[in-house]
Order: C-alpha cells, then sequence, then structure tokens
C-alpha cells in the first residue's frame, strides 16, 4: 500500500467508527429511557383534598405521588412566628408570605431535604423540634412553621408541591 | 507466520495427560491450569492464618450464592408482596428458616472476613508492588459487596429496608442540578416503590455476579506475583515454599471450619442479633423510624456520611474514603512492605483499625454531641492515614532490615 492512500484509509476508518459510536450511543436512549417512572405512574400525579375537617392548629398527612404532604392549618401565633424573623436567620432565606397561598394553609412535602426521611410534628404528641414546625429524627433537621429548614444537615426547605386552590376547603395536588 | 511460531502455537494442545482426562485437557487446557495453580502453586511457608481468611470469603460467597438461589425460589420482588413473602419462606417454606437465617449471617460472615482480609494487606504491605492491581480488584469487590448487601437488605421490605433504601438512595439527590431526576430515573418513581424493589431485586442478582467475576481477577493478578507474607520478602528458593495443596489447602479448610463454627452458634442462637427489630415491621412510606441504623458493616462509612454537616460533602467523604484506600500503593513511600519492620508505620496501621472500630460504634448512635464530635476525629485521622502519613512516615522512619522467610521462621522458633 502506498502512502499516499493512507491518508483515505484513516479518513474511512474514523468516519465508520465515529457513526458506530453515534449509533451505539443512541441505542442507550431507548433504555435508559425506559428505567423513567412509566404512564401508569404519571397518571397517579394529582390527589384532591376536603380540608373543612381540619381546625385551627390540626394537621394533616396525605400522599401524593407516593409521598407524604404535609397539610396545617397555622394558628396566628404560628403565622406570626413564621414572619416575624429576617432573612439572614434563614440557610435557605425564603419569605412565608412566598411559600403559601392563603396564610393560614402551609402545603408542604414531608419529605426532610437531607436524606428523605418523613419529619416529626404532625401529630400532637409529636416533637416539632426548636422552631415549633417539624423535627426530623433520621439527622436532626429543625424545621420552622413555615416549612423552613433552621438547624440541622439538611440543604433547603420543605419544597411546596403545586396545587390550587378548588374551592375554599378544597385544594388539588399536582 | 513463520512455522515455528507455528508449532509453538500448537505446543499447547500437548497435554502432559493422558486417556480421556489427556483428550479432555488438550482442548479445554483447565485440568493442567489448576494443577498449576492450585495444586503444586508455590506459597510461601512463612503464611500465618490471617491468609485465610481471603479463602474464608469466598466461601461466604459460594454460601451466599447457593442460599441466594433457593430463596430466589420463593421470593417476591413487588411491594405488595415482598414482605409477606420472606415471612411465608420463614414460617411456611420447609427449612425456610434457616436458608434465610444463614443467607442474613453469612451477609455479616462475609464482611468480617473481608475487613481481617483488608486489615492483613494494610498490616503486611501486600498492597505495594507489585501486587497494587490484586489490591485494587480487592478493593473494587468490597465496593460491589456493600452495594449487593445494601441491594439485598432492601428486599425483605420492612420498615429498615424501606428507610435505608430511602436514605441511601436520596445520596443522589446530592448530585447538583440533575440529582433528582437521576434519582427519579434510578428509581422507576418519585419514590422507594414497587419500581424500586423489582429493580433491586434484579440488580442484586447482577452484582453477586460480578463479584464473581472479579474474584477470578483478583486471583489471576495474585498468581502473576504470588502470594505476600507476613516478612514482606519474596521467596529467594523453592526451600522458602510448600505447594498450596495440601498444606495451604488444610490449613485453610481448618480456619474456615473454625469460622464457621462461629457462624453456626450466632445462626443457631442468635439468629437475628446483627439484625434490626423494626425490618419484621412492614415497610410503612408514612412514618419514618425513630431511629435509622444501616447494617452494622455500613456503621463507619455512615459515620463519615454524617461527620460531615454538609450533605454533598458528606456523600463525598463516604465514597472517597474507599476510594482513596486505593491510592495507598502509590502514596506510601517506604521500600519495606511489612508492618513488623516498620517501627512508626505499624502503630499507624493499627490505629487505623482501632479507628474503624470506633466510628463503628459512633456510626451507630444518635448524631449528636460527643459522637458527631468523635466521627469527625475519626475521619479526620481516616484521610490523615491515606494522605499524609503514608507519604511521610515512609521518609521519616528507619525500618529494620526485613528478615528472610528462613530467618523469620528460626526468629520464631527461638
Amino acid at each position: 500500500m502506498s502512502d499516499s492512500k493512507k491518508p483515505r484509509r484513516d479518513f474511512i476508518k474514523l468516519s465508520a467508527m465515529t457513526l458506530g459510536g453515534v449509533g451505539a450511543a443512541s441505542l442507550l436512549i431507548p433504555f435508559i429511557s425506559s428505567m423513567n417512572p412509566g404512564k401508569d405512574t404519571l397518571a397517579l400525579a394529582s390527589t384532591e383534598i376536603d380540608l373543612s375537617p381540619l381546625e385551627e392548629g390540626q394537621s394533616l398527612t396525605v400522599i401524593w405521588r407516593g409521598k407524604p404532604v404535609f397539610i396545617k392549618h397555622r394558628t396566628k401565633s404560628e403565622i406570626d412566628s413564621a414572619r416575624n424573623i429576617s432573612l439572614e436567620e434563614l440557610p435557605d432565606a425564603e419569605e412565608d408570605s412566598a411559600r403559601v397561598q392563603k396564610d393560614n394553609w402551609l402545603v408542604v412535602l414531608g419529605v426532610c431535604t437531607h436524606l428523605g426521611c418523613v419529619p416529626l410534628g404532625q401529630k400532637a404528641s409529636d416533637t416539632k423540634g426548636d422552631y415549633g414546625g417539624w423535627f426530623c429524627p433520621c439527622h436532626g433537621s429543625h424545621y420552622d412553621t413555615s416549612g423552613r429548614i433552621r438547624k440541622g444537615p439538611a440543604p433547603t426547605n420543605l419544597s411546596v408541591p403545586p396545587y390550587v386552590f378548588l374551592t375554599d376547603n378544597r385544594i388539588k395536588i399536582g | 507466520m513463520s512455522s515455528n511460531e507455528l508449532q509453538g502455537y500448537k505446543k499447547t494442545l500437548n497435554s502432559p495427560y493422558t486417556g480421556i482426562k489427556g483428550w479432555i485437557d488438550s482442548r479445554l487446557p483447565l485440568i493442567r491450569m489448576m494443577e498449576a495453580e492450585y495444586l503444586k502453586f508455590p506459597v510461601p511457608k512463612s503464611l500465618n492464618y490471617f491468609w485465610s481468611f481471603g479463602g474464608i470469603a469466598m466461601f461466604c460467597l459460594i454460601g451466599l450464592i447457593l442460599t441466594g438461589i433457593f430463596l430466589g425460589f420463593h421470593y417476591k420482588p413487588s411491594a405488595d408482596d415482598a414482605f409477606d413473602s420472606v415471612e411465608r419462606i420463614m414460617r411456611d417454606v420447609s427449612f425456610g428458616w434457616l436458608i434465610r437465617y444463614l443467607h442474613a449471617n453469612l451477609v455479616s460472615f462475609f464482611f468480617i472476613a473481608t475487613f481481617v482480609h483488608i486489615f492483613r494487606a494494610l498490616y503486611f504491605g501486600s498492597y505495594k508492588a507489585p501486587r497494587e492491581l490484586v489490591y485494587i480488584f480487592g478493593l473494587t469487590m468490597f465496593m460491589l459487596m456493600m452495594a449487593t448487601a445494601f441491594l439485598g437488605y432492601t428486599l425483605p421490605w420492612g420498615q429498615m429496608s424501606y428507610w435505608g433504601a430511602t436514605v441511601i438512595t436520596n445520596l443522589f439527590s446530592a448530585i447538583p442540578v440533575v440529582g433528582d431526576a437521576i434519582l427519579t430515573l434510578l428509581l422507576g418513581d418519585f419514590t422507594v416503590g414497587d419500581s424500586a424493589v423489582n429493580r433491586f431485586y434484579v440488580l442484586h442478582w447482577l452484582l453477586a455476579f460480578a463479584i464473581v467475576g472479579l474474584v477470578v481477577f483478583h486471583v489471576i493478578t495474585l498468581h502473576m506475583t504470588g502470594s505476600n507474607n507476613p516478612t514482606g520478602t519474596e521467596p529467594q528458593s523453592w526451600d522458602e515454599t510448600v505447594s498450596f495443596h495440601p498444606y495451604v489447602t488444610i490449613k485453610d479448610l481448618n480456619a474456615t471450619i473454625f469460622f464457621f463454627i462461629i457462624l453456626a452458634f450466632i445462626l443457631f442462637y442468635y439468629p437475628n442479633i446483627l439484625g434490626h427489630s423494626d425490618n419484621y415491621i412492614k415497610a410503612n412510606p408514612m412514618v419514618t423510624p425513630a431511629h435509622i441504623v444501616p447494617e452494622w458493616y455500613f456503621l463507619p462509612f455512615y459515620a463519615i456520611l454524617r461527620a460531615i454537616p454538609d450533605k454533598l460533602g458528606g456523600v463525598i467523604a463516604m465514597f472517597s474514603s474507599i476510594l482513596a484506600l486505593g491510592l495507598l500503593p502509590w502514596l506510601d513511600t517506604s521500600k519495606v512492605r511489612s508492618c513488623l519492620f516498620r517501627p512508626i508505620w505499624r502503630y499507624c496501621v493499627l490505629l487505623f483499625a482501632v479507628n474503624f472500630l470506633v466510628l463503628m460504634y459512633v456510626g451507630g448512635k444518635p448524631a449528636e454531641g460527643l459522637y458527631v464530635l468523635i466521627s469527625r476525629i475519626g475521619t479526620a485521622y481516616w484521610f490523615l492515614f491515606i494522605f499524609v502519613l503514608a507519604p511521610l512516615v515512609g521518609f521519616l522512619e528507619t525500618p529494620r532490615q526485613p528478615l528472610t522467610i528462613t530467618n523469620y521462621l528460626q526468629s520464631k522458633k527461638a
């Protein structure tokens, strides 16, 4: 084989390998995609809840997408304690008003943002942590009455799921 | 190809055996290989009982696979059926209780054997050249072992299974930006659930056999260099070696029997002592147990995870604690392998072992007060040992002249 033919051979080799590589990589897409939640799982993605039985100061835990959602009918003092605080004291600064749609109703995911445990504080007998909200028993994260992280290893506030008020006493999560 | 090369190629087909054995061996040279590697294979004659733990670990692995196959005949990997199918194995399946308790306790003993085996490698310098790859394959197996054990622990679908799985899979959510998407992809759902237990079951099997595959590499690389021994010096002549069979086989068998007697004692008298009673409560996604603890063999690493007050930092520290051990062959600057002849490093290694046990203790305690402080000191020493002491001590200490195998054995007699 003469030297002048070599670059041409290299070009063919390189193109074939590139095309083969792209093809093999494309083949991965359906396999990786198949690992995502299926349509049946996604179809269960919204939940409706009647809030009327909930007295002031009471909490309710409902299931949405297999996760617990905390619904808290906050008292006046709980709202005040969530508002009367400067944002600088918060590890994950967020206004209480940005986390609720109606002041007396707090809706947050009951999943600790550290490693996914369910924090305590929903039952009257539960410990509510140093800030009167929730306390995660796994690694000791304290949340306030707005579900914001105040102390402990959790990096962010309890997240607020997407929800709408259908009527004054009925919400739809998801 | 010249005719000489072809001749050389064909020579491998000539078996030293005759008859049926020769017929097979000339086509599949396994018999020859087994004889060379497992019967006649020369081993330093100064090995002590620390060298039996590799073989013991292998027996544990075989036992786990055999009991696993029989459990698999009855187990149902779904969120609805898993817990009940395990209870059925315990109550209704003939000898099901024995097979499951064996499987559950063998894991613990597999880890005991592996911890001793790794300590042996550190103390006698088995990780040093030319055995770096033996060591790295070993550490890789250790990580796969932890993954397999974690996946297996989720399968009974009790409270500890469920919440252990939730906490550990949530480690992936620490990955910046794409963490949550990756977590959903891995679980096939927004939480640990039916989809997760199904794939965990498949992966539990897959990784178990991946470990078997790595055992082959571990042994091939070991048989290229030969075994290390307490002196850390290589055998100088055939006189300083014995054949693998019967000397090592009988000794390892002896050690294995003693080891399995202890296992039998735990198995028949305290089968649940190494487990957690909460795992006999069916998984409940709405209630987290007051105190989640991983299995005992994960505790040192769990302590490292919790020692760092930052989520991502904790995850990185935990994974890198094992990965960093893989750098030891290159970070250790000493020319002498065995701690028997290294006055300072010896205490560093012993302290590392004690530190491991201390981390194991605090890993099982609540993350508060003094326990957090101890776990931080322990974590600091772990990395100090690898990144500072290993390179530094090699320069600072003056090792004693290592004894040859013959002199070592004479000095022990005297």
